[in-house]
């Protein structure tokens, strides 16, 4: 974000489901850093968002990989009464972006994250796989645009997304966006909303298991694995301990 | 142990249990039998708390406490196991963890001390080998990827593991080939025969009563038991099917 720039409106697109009062106390935020991985390498990212109930947390990430460079990001939000979390990555020959992300969200958070991965150059691959949870009056939000270039053949993007809802008070939003203009490409994306499996619940009852302790299992499985790749194990530990303190205080 | 009295029960409104009365007592083994929409599944259900199951007359109770007005998980703890037909399959929870919480969840509700993990393993490594069942499939995701006959021994495995008094165990004959319903049937035996326990058993069909002997084999037919006799019943189900038997 520019800091000349005005106020966002909900006529953005990026910006539709965001909470703009929260927005405008924070306004404007500071330009980011762009994230150049160089040619050949590879980088990882994590990023544990968990700002207190009352804050608004805007973070923008514009990143360049280069020819058959890697960046590998994690990312669990869980913070703030705004969290928000932007990827502009723009992908070169061969490069490879890959992005697993939670978000969960309770009493009236809202949880966004907003990704443009443009694959401008030929036989680059990206990998989005986004899970969110959402209880009492939260509202969590991913918003994908892949764009391909003209000449960028041998694309291939994917992005998955799946949203539980605990609430009937709780928002989902997904809206996956393509927009492609070389013909040799691979682009799958996935959206689904749901609840949580009352099968399920009644078997883990029929076992003893109490409700909060039934939900929390059925709410961990859902979002296991996507951390189970980070390298870095003191990382992993923090991520799945927030993840879990968070999982279990949505009540 | 369990008391069931003129039990009425309906399904999406419509009436299915129609004034059910039965009685089993410590040490006992039950069977129930009946042709298809008897309601032995939806008396399963009812007695274990399954919403959309509603009780609407008479009542149940176990050892004396009021089983239907116990949520489900309570009622796991009161002492109660009900065995699936067809058991869920829960993706991403493992057999060992989903058991060893749910343990410790009856058993805080008991007031007693949780199982350490260690202790848990132990249990649930003796308890695997009496049903012959490969520890590293207790480690797998509860159900996902079992054939039918591997389900049904897992269930007997968290029978074994939660120690119930009564268990209701709900066609837990089906899906299964004859190796597979001896070793069925011997884990019951095994976890169940004792002078503190009790089993309903639900079934269609004779050939677990080969290997779990009732002492009281009781016929469902619309809603309601109408001829209860000893484990020659059974046999004379058999010989003669249902249409013979209950006009008989």
């Amino acid at each position: 974000m520019n800091k000349a720039l005005a106020l966002p409106t909900r006529r953005d697109e990026a910006w539709r489901y965001s909470d703009l009062d929260a927005v405008a106390r924070v306004w404007p935020v500071d330009e980011p850093d762009r994230l150049i991985v160089p040619a050949g390498e590879r980088r990882t990212m994590t990023l544990l968002l968990d700002d207190g109930a009352e804050a608004v947390a805007i973070r923008d990430h514009p990143v360049e990989i280069g020819a058959g460079g890697t960046l590998s990001v994690h990312l669990l939000a869980i913070g703030g009464a705004l969290g928000r979390v932007t990827f502009d990555v723009t992908l070169a020959r061969g490069a490879h972006f890959e992005l697993k992300a939670a978000l969960v969200g309770n009493a009236a958070q809202t949880i966004e994250l907003v990704t443009t991965v443009t694959h401008a150059e030929p036989d680059a691959t990206s990998r989005q796989t986004v899970r969110a949870i959402a209880a009492g009056h939260a509202t969590t939000s991913y918003l994908g645009q892949i764009r391909v270039a003209r000449d960028a053949q041998k694309t291939d993007a994917a992005q998955s997304f799946k949203a539980m809802l605990l609430d009937r008070t709780a928002t989902a939003n997904a809206k996956p966006e393509l927009e492609i203009f070389a013909d040799d490409v691979k682009c799958a994306h996935g959206a689904t909303v749901g609840e949580l499996d009352k099968a399920a619940l009644f078997y883990m009852a029929s076992r003893g298991l109490d409700p909060a302790g039934a939900r929390a299992l059925l709410l961990r499985a859902f979002i296991a694995g996507l951390f189970d790749d980070m390298t870095d194990e003191g990382e992993h530990a923090r991520f799945e301990a927030a993840a879990l303190a968070k999982l279990e205080a949505l009540g | 142990m369990l008391k069931i009295e003129n039990l009425h029960a309906t399904v999406a409104d419509k009436p299915i249990l129609k004034g059910l009365s039965l009685t089993i007592n410590a040490g006992e083994i039950h069977a129930i039998m009946g042709p298809n929409g008897a309601g032995k599944s939806t008396l399963a259900y009812t007695l274990g708390g399954r919403p959309g199951y509603e009780p609407t007359g008479g009542g149940a109770t176990l050892l004396g406490q009021d089983l239907l007005a116990m949520e489900p998980h309570e009622r796991a703890a009161a002492g109660l196991f009900l065995g699936f037909q067809y058991p869920v399959e829960i993706p991403g929870v493992s057999n060992v963890q989903f058991l060893r919480e749910a343990l410790n969840s009856q058993r805080r509700a008991r007031g007693e001390e949780p199982l350490s993990a260690a202790e848990f393993l132990r249990l649930a490594r003796e308890k695997a080998k009496l049903l012959g069942m490969d520890m590293e499939m207790l480690k797998r995701p509860v159900n996902v990827g079992f054939s039918g006959g591997e389900k049904k021994r897992a269930e007997m495995v968290h029978m074994g593991i939660l120690d119930p008094t009564l268990a209701i165990l709900d066609e837990t004959d089906s899906g299964l080939d004859i190796d597979a319903l001896k070793t069925v049937g011997g884990g019951i035996n095994a976890i169940m025969r004792a002078p503190d326990k009790a089993v309903l058993l639900i079934t269609h069909y004779q050939r677990l009563l080969d290997y779990v002997k009732p002492d009281f084999v009781h016929i469902l037919a619309d809603g309601r038991i109408v001829r209860s006799g000893g484990p020659e019943l059974a046999l004379a189900l058999e010989r003669e099917g249902y249409a013979e038997v209950i006009a008989a």
